[in-house]
């Protein structure tokens, strides 16, 4: 499966099968960090992503002067 | 895992609500939160023309689609900081946004205003970006408000700006800085325009959940010079904090609201002047905004 990060831009490919949360725990991404998207919806932790799966994991973290 | 009102399959959870929700319903809670806010803290009226600063960002464009979806009258302000391709593609997104929402988009680039872009600010000051820049947004947002006639002006902070804000305050005991930690500040002079937070009861994840379910192009890529700002680092901590115990964020700033804040506004005694310069309200003689002005002609 293929994973896109941000910030910077970076796709990763890794094995799927897994739950996000297990995904998330392997890339080290604090899940409170991030909102997760698969295709045009959003998906929670418990789901399965399979090895033929794209999802992005999308920092919503903003900073500087607010 | 089920949505907890249809009980249709969920697509974010919310742990410090002990709920997930699917994607329609996510959306009303969303609105039902901002309406809250709007109630608590009588931020506006139905009959009062909503300025709304946007940035480009999620935040900002999910606080103007959902006053725009409760019937509020309300115009955008982007403020042009001149950050280079930054400042090109959020521009970009907040004209996009307004046109495909028939809703009115005021401009204003600080270039104009205090002589110079942000990053040009930053060299001269010699201090970090973020305070020149910020300095600059609250001078104009309230001049174009006053200008313009508005009688309040929306930003979209939310859960975890208060909350890293309040986290950075009390970290340094500013006193000073605790009783203006509001979400919504009165007009305290005439030259002053009330200013409000609707989002404040929203985390940062739940405006980036819902501008992406509500369809909403926003900059997702960070401002160029928010890296290593200490406004991030709180935020990360809170966050660490956050996942290990939900609702820490919440209960920090809703405590400090309900709880701490009126002892520190009793405290406070400020006189406000006009700006000798400009008119705007300060607390001396010339304000910091044309200070920073004249910082920036000088060096140029």
């Amino acid at each position: 499966m293929k994973v896109l990060l941000r910030n910077p831009r970076r796709e990763v490919e890794i094995p799927g099968g897994r739950r996000v949360k297990d995904v998330l725990r392997d890339l080290d991404v604090v899940p409170e960090s991030v909102i997760v998207i698969r295709g045009d919806t959003l998906i929670t932790a418990d789901q399965v992503v399979d090895d033929g799966d794209t999802i992005e994991l999308r920092p919503v973290m903003s900073g500087g002067c607010r | 895992m089920k949505c907890t009102k249809c009980g249709g399959k969920a697509s974010i959870e919310l742990r410090r609500h002990n709920a997930a929700f699917c994607a329609s319903d996510f959306v009303e809670f969303f609105r039902n939160q901002v309406r809250e806010a709007i109630r608590k803290y009588r931020m506006f009226g139905r009959d009062e023309h909503v300025l709304v600063a946007v940035s480009g960002g999620k935040d900002s464009l999910a606080l103007w689609d959902a006053l725009i979806a409760d019937g509020y009258t309300t115009t955008g302000l982007y403020l042009d900081l001149g950050i280079f391709d930054y400042s090109v593609e959020s521009h970009a997104k907040c004209e996009a946004f307004a046109e495909s929402h028939g809703v009115p988009l005021i401009v204003s680039k600080v270039a104009d205003e205090v002589g110079a872009p942000v990053p040009v600010i930053k060299q001269v000051t010699r201090r970090p970006p973020c305070s020149g820049c910020g300095l600059s947004k609250r001078y104009l947002m309230n001049r174009v408000a006053l200008e313009h006639g508005f009688p309040v002006v929306a930003t979209g902070h939310n859960l975890d700006d208060e909350a890293a804000t309040l986290f950075g305050s009390v970290m340094h005991w500013q006193t000073d800085a605790l009783p203006r930690q509001s979400p919504a500040l009165a007009a305290t002079h005439p030259k002053l325009v009330r200013r409000v937070k609707p989002l404040y009861r929203l985390s940062e994840r739940e405006a980036a959940a819902y501008a992406f379910l509500r369809g909403i192009d926003y900059i997702v890529e960070e401002c160029p010079f928010a890296a290593g700002a200490t406004s991030i680092a709180h935020k990360e901590i809170l966050t660490r904090m956050e996942e290990a115990s939900p609702g820490a964020k919440h209960n920090f700033l809703f405590g400090f609201l309900d709880k701490a804040r009126a002892a520190f506004e009793r405290a406070e005694a400020v006189t406000l002047n006009e700006c000798t310069r400009c008119g705007q309200v300060t607390t001396g003689t010339v304000c910091a905004f044309c200070k920073l002005s004249d910082q920036v002609k000088r060096a140029r």
